[in-house]
């Protein structure tokens, strides 16, 4: 079989063990034809962690076809919602067991601060997992009267089958969570490809779907790079539902290639421009603290950040002053030091492209109130930018910079306000800030997006909905939402005593 | 008092020692009542005191009342979200189901039902209630409306507030979990009165409730008397709704009072007289044994015991000949012993109403083609599973409730003629119907005036699946999402966006 690494936890001061292998079948394997290895960085430090075995498009074959015999023998309609309920429990239970080494694990691949990873990454997932477990036992369809005399009408919400589901990096376990808790509660099995950059506690929470009981088959694992096990996931024909968490590109591929195979359904979590709309009435220094969690949590690697800012011309600069001072107060360093808020990129990659933007605006025009200088040490660590005077055709208003960089315009009327804000092909988040109750019933009616904050910014709930609106996604997640969108609703027609006459005469 | 009892069991089934605490079950602790009297609790099995408990009284009604509302204003109903009522039940059905056996032991000693069936079947169920509405908690959700962009219309599903529940002695822990599930995850906090005669499983609870952490005075619970503490409950200005499980005669008791005090929110399980309907392309061999477990399971003390039989004159003779057969099987005896499937009846009241029925059943010209007796002792509380067969429906024993091991068989010819006669009654709890012809199944279930109707089964429940009654078999339902619709009160809120009033 494969081997195991020992990573060593700083905090715990121990070695833990992580399978490097493909789970499929509640087993760790080597790929069945290539050699090729991830190797999974350390964004602090740039050094190497561990390096996992990447999945080839054959190995994604071999777990489809694991999570299609789960479907037909042990799990979808062979199993009943209390058992997935029980096992979906189990399994928050051994999370919460193993939260102090799965958020340093979380860390070391991905760099957020430990006491982030374990308190709201991993704290939220085991929620998410026990608020899945709890529907579990609670799918229902219809009956629907038609005509009693001669017809039985009634739905049955069936487990849509194989799903294929695609997470990024930026929240791995958090994703992780998101993505197998409605597939497990309404029964489909899942062939999940974590992202190439961050497959490490994927692999950890693998050994734990084993320890909760589920049957082999039901959760797959396979890192694999994208362009090769992701794309053969979504042209996959005997993949029944793929569901996508990253950039509005690949999501276009993932489209396509479902479109193009099978018709599999799709569902997408994309990119995001998001505004934020302070107003006049609003409490300034609340809007500020608001504003710096908005584009400074996960250093800005997040879908929803508030990367774009509006600010009404009558407190526009007192704003400014409130919020670049409250933002200055972040600090950007090693997850596992206790004093820093957000942690480095993720990637090289990621580095250069977000100071690609820096750059760009600084050519185009914008003003620096904030940041915008390189560090010279090891990491990819990158200070939060705030830019004022900016204007809607520069790159770093219109484009995901997907790091801590800020853009801040103005406006005088709330019908400019409102225009600024959705002009753009993005409608994943928005916020606004005002205590004018009105204004914020018609604003929040107004705004473009899957969610609109009033008064706060970037705090979700398992139980309420999440997702875009126009080139940020199709479909959405948390809540009982999510629950629809692996479902298959089936309708019979039960016919009691209608006798047919043919040929049908008129 | 308060004091603690225990026992140590020592049967061929069970035997280690269980503890309970005695007294009432008031802000998070257990108290004497402020009469300071107590209630014998009865081994229906001896007629011996097992022990004494606290009795309660209106005015330990009063304080349980006080610390519930004090519970609802602070600690509960809206004071906490979703998910933390949620973790709190799935706690206590985890400690319930680390001292299942206990538990089994202490409901089997209290209640006379067979420990293989309670720590079989009834108590993992219990356990099961409370985890499917711990998943409730926090999906709890309203609707928002759309009408105009002028405006934001939504409801919201609240909690009600204090509720008070008055449970049987029938199924005492599954009684118990089924009423304070749904309403404990809606939001609620809760004054509950056991049957006098079966308090035992529930205090054993309280303790657990004390483990898991529940807020003081969430939970409440006053063991006493129907005309006391019941009526206390019933007719309380601060208690916002009640929930009873129980006769139909007191049922009426309770809506009167509710009526006549705050107009209290009420649902009501009351009795049953179902008909299980078996036709002539029934599979016979599988429609006798669900016959049997229709009528003496639990010693026919179910609400919804299949009582009357109605079979299809092509295999009446076949099915009245294997259903004595399979009658004579069930062993009768203590809950502890070895194979034992019947216990006694929970009281001799209650056997003695029961031998009342089959005396007038012999009375009314009805023929006893089984059973009819006793069982052992002659002052005992066991009676045999007893036949009834060429009764009229006009028969007291075809018309009204027994609850007991007794059945009466009917001969029918025709569809039409036996869905009329089965709906002839002033109950609708539930029904059954034999048949291998889906069409049939259809046209006869939905035919029938119940609000559960089996085909092909009987006494099939499920944490899922709402259950209650038409007619006078009670008003609301208990189980699956339906149950918390009678834990909420639903407020609409209109916000005025943009119109302006001239």
């Amino acid at each position: 079989m494969s081997s195991t690494v020992k990573i060593p936890v700083p905090t715990l001061n121990k070695e833990i063990s992580v399978s490097t292998g493909l789970f499929i079948n509640n087993e760790f394997v080597p790929s069945v034809d290539s050699a090729e290895v991830i190797q999974c960085f350390n964004p602090a430090t740039e050094q190497v962690i561990a390096s996992v075995v990447a999945g080839s498009s054959k190995d994604i074959d071999v777990a489809v076809a694991a999570a299609r015999l789960a479907f037909k023998t042990t799990w979808g309609k062979n199993v009943t919602g209390w058992e997935r309920s029980r096992l979906m429990n189990k399994l928050a239970d051994l999370i919460e067991r193993d939260k102090q080494e799965l958020a340093e694990l979380e860390t070391l691949n991905n760099g957020k601060p430990v006491a982030v990873a374990r308190d709201f990454d991993i704290g939220d997932s085991i929620q998410c997992l026990r608020y899945y477990a709890g529907w579990a036992d609670k799918i229902t369809g219809q009956t629907i009267e038609v005509d009693n005399k001669s017809k039985m009408a009634f739905t049955r919400h069936e487990p849509i089958g194989v799903c294929g589901q695609i997470i990024p990096w930026n929240y791995p376990i958090n994703m992780w969570a998101w993505k197998v808790a409605p597939a497990l509660a309404v029964g489909c099995t899942i062939v999940m490809k974590p992202s190439e950059i961050t497959p490490l506690t994927a692999l950890k929470l693998s050994e734990l779907v084993v320890e909760a009981g589920f049957p082999p088959g039901v959760i797959n694992t396979v890192p694999s790079l994208g362009s090769v096990g992701g794309a053969a996931l979504a042209a996959h024909n005997d993949v029944d539902k793929i569901a996508f968490t990253g950039s509005t590109i690949t999501g276009r591929k993932i489209m396509e290639a479902a479109a193009k195979s099978n018709l599999k359904k799709v569902s997408l979590e994309l990119g995001g421009k998001s505004p934020q709309l302070i107003f006049e009435s609003a409490d300034l220094q609340q809007a500020a603290a608001w504003a710096a969690l908005g584009i400074c949590y996960n250093t800005g690697q997040d879908c929803t950040a508030g990367s774009r800012i509006y600010v009404q011309d009558s407190v526009y600069d007192k704003f400014i002053d409130v919020l670049v001072s409250t933002v200055k107060e972040t600090v950007i360093g090693d997850g596992f030091d206790n004093n820093t808020g957000g942690g480095p990129l993720i990637s090289k990659a990621q580095f250069d492209r977000v100071w690609g933007y820096i750059d760009a605006g600084k050519a185009e025009g914008a003003k620096v109130v904030l940041g915008g200088e390189r560090r010279n040490t090891k990491g990819y660590f990158v200070d939060p930018t705030i830019f004022t005077d900016v204007d809607s055709s520069m790159k770093i208003v219109k484009e995901e910079i997907f790091g801590p960089v800020l853009s801040i315009g103005r406006f005088k009327t709330e019908e400019e306000a409102v225009a600024l804000a959705n002009n753009t092909t993005y409608g994943l988040g928005a916020g606004l800030h005002s205590t004018d109750a009105s204004q914020c019933m018609r604003v929040s009616g107004l705004l473009e997006a899957g969610t609109v904050w009033v008064n706060q910014y970037n705090i979700l709930s398992n139980n309420v909905p999440f997702g875009g609106k126009k080139q940020s996604g199709i479909g959405r997640e948390l809540g009982s939402y999510a629950l629809e969108e692996y479902t298959s609703v089936k309708a019979v027609h039960w016919n009691i005593g209608e006798k047919l006459q043919w040929p049908l005469s008129f | 008092m308060p004091a603690t009892f225990s026992h140590h069991f020592d049967t061929p089934l069970y035997n280690e020692k269980a503890t309970i605490q005695t007294g009432l079950f008031i802000n998070g602790v257990f108290v004497d009542g402020l009469n300071h009297s107590t209630i014998d609790v009865i081994n229906p099995s001896t007629g011996k005191t097992i022990t004494q408990v606290s009795e309660g009284t209106a005015k330990d009604v009063d304080r349980a009342v006080e610390a519930a509302r004090n519970a609802f204003n602070t600690s509960w109903g809206l004071k906490v979200p979703g998910a933390t009522r949620g973790q709190f039940l799935y706690k206590l059905a985890t400690l319930m189901e680390e001292s299942l056996d206990e538990i089994a032991a202490i409901e089997s000693l209290d209640n006379g039902t067979a420990f293989g069936v309670v720590k079989g079947w009834v108590v993992p169920f219990s356990i099961g209630l409370i985890r499917y509405y711990a998943g409730w908690a926090d999906k709890i959700s309203g609707q928002v409306i759309e009408t105009d962009e002028g405006r934001l219309t939504y409801t919201r599903h609240e909690p009600i507030g204090v509720v008070g529940q008055i449970i049987p002695w029938n199924a005492p822990l599954l009684m118990f979990a089924m009423k304070i599930a749904p309403a404990l995850a809606a939001g609620n906090t809760i004054v509950i009165k056991p049957s006098e005669l079966t308090p035992l499983s529930a205090l054993r609870v309280c303790s657990l409730v004390q483990e898991a952490g529940f807020p003081p005075g969430v939970l409440n619970v006053v063991v006493g008397y129907g005309n006391t503490v019941g009526s206390a409950i019933s007719s309380h200005m601060d208690i916002d709704k009640i929930a009873f499980t129980g006769s139909t005669l007191t049922g009426r008791k309770v809506m009167e009072a509710a009526s006549k005090s705050n107009l209290k929110n009420i649902t009501l399980e009351l009795g049953g007289k179902s008909p299980n309907i078996i036709f002539n392309d029934a599979d016979v061999d599988q429609a006798v044994n669900w016959a049997c477990h229709g009528i003496f399971f639990a010693q026919g003390q179910i609400c919804f015991a299949g009582s009357r039989i109605y079979v299809q004159s092509g295999i009446y003779d076949e099915f009245l000949a294997k259903f004595t057969a399979r009658s004579k099987m069930h062993k009768i005896g203590d809950p502890f012993g070895a194979d034992s499937y019947q216990g006694p009846q929970i009281s001799s009241t209650q056997t003695e109403r029961v031998m009342g029925y089959i005396k007038s059943g012999v009375d009314q010209g009805a023929k006893v083609h089984l059973g009819g007796q006793r069982h052992g002792e002659q002052n005992g509380n066991f009676i045999t599973p007893t036949i009834f067969t060429n009764t009229t429906p006009d028969m007291k024993i075809v018309q009204e409730e027994i609850f007991g091991p007794v059945s009466v068989v009917i001969k029918f010819e025709d569809q039409q003629d036996v869905i009329q006669q089965a709906n002839d009654t002033i109950y609708g709890l539930a029904a059954a119907v034999f048949t291998q012809n889906i069409t049939q199944a259809f046209e006869v279930g939905h035919a029938l005036k119940a609000g559960t109707v089996w085909v092909n089964c009987y006494n099939e429940v499920s944490a899922a699946v709402p259950f209650g009654g038409f007619k006078q078999s009670g008003i609301g339902r208990e189980y699956g999402s339906y149950a918390l619709e009678h834990y909420v009160n639903v407020k609409a809120m209109h916000i005025n966006i943009g119109h302006k009033m001239e």
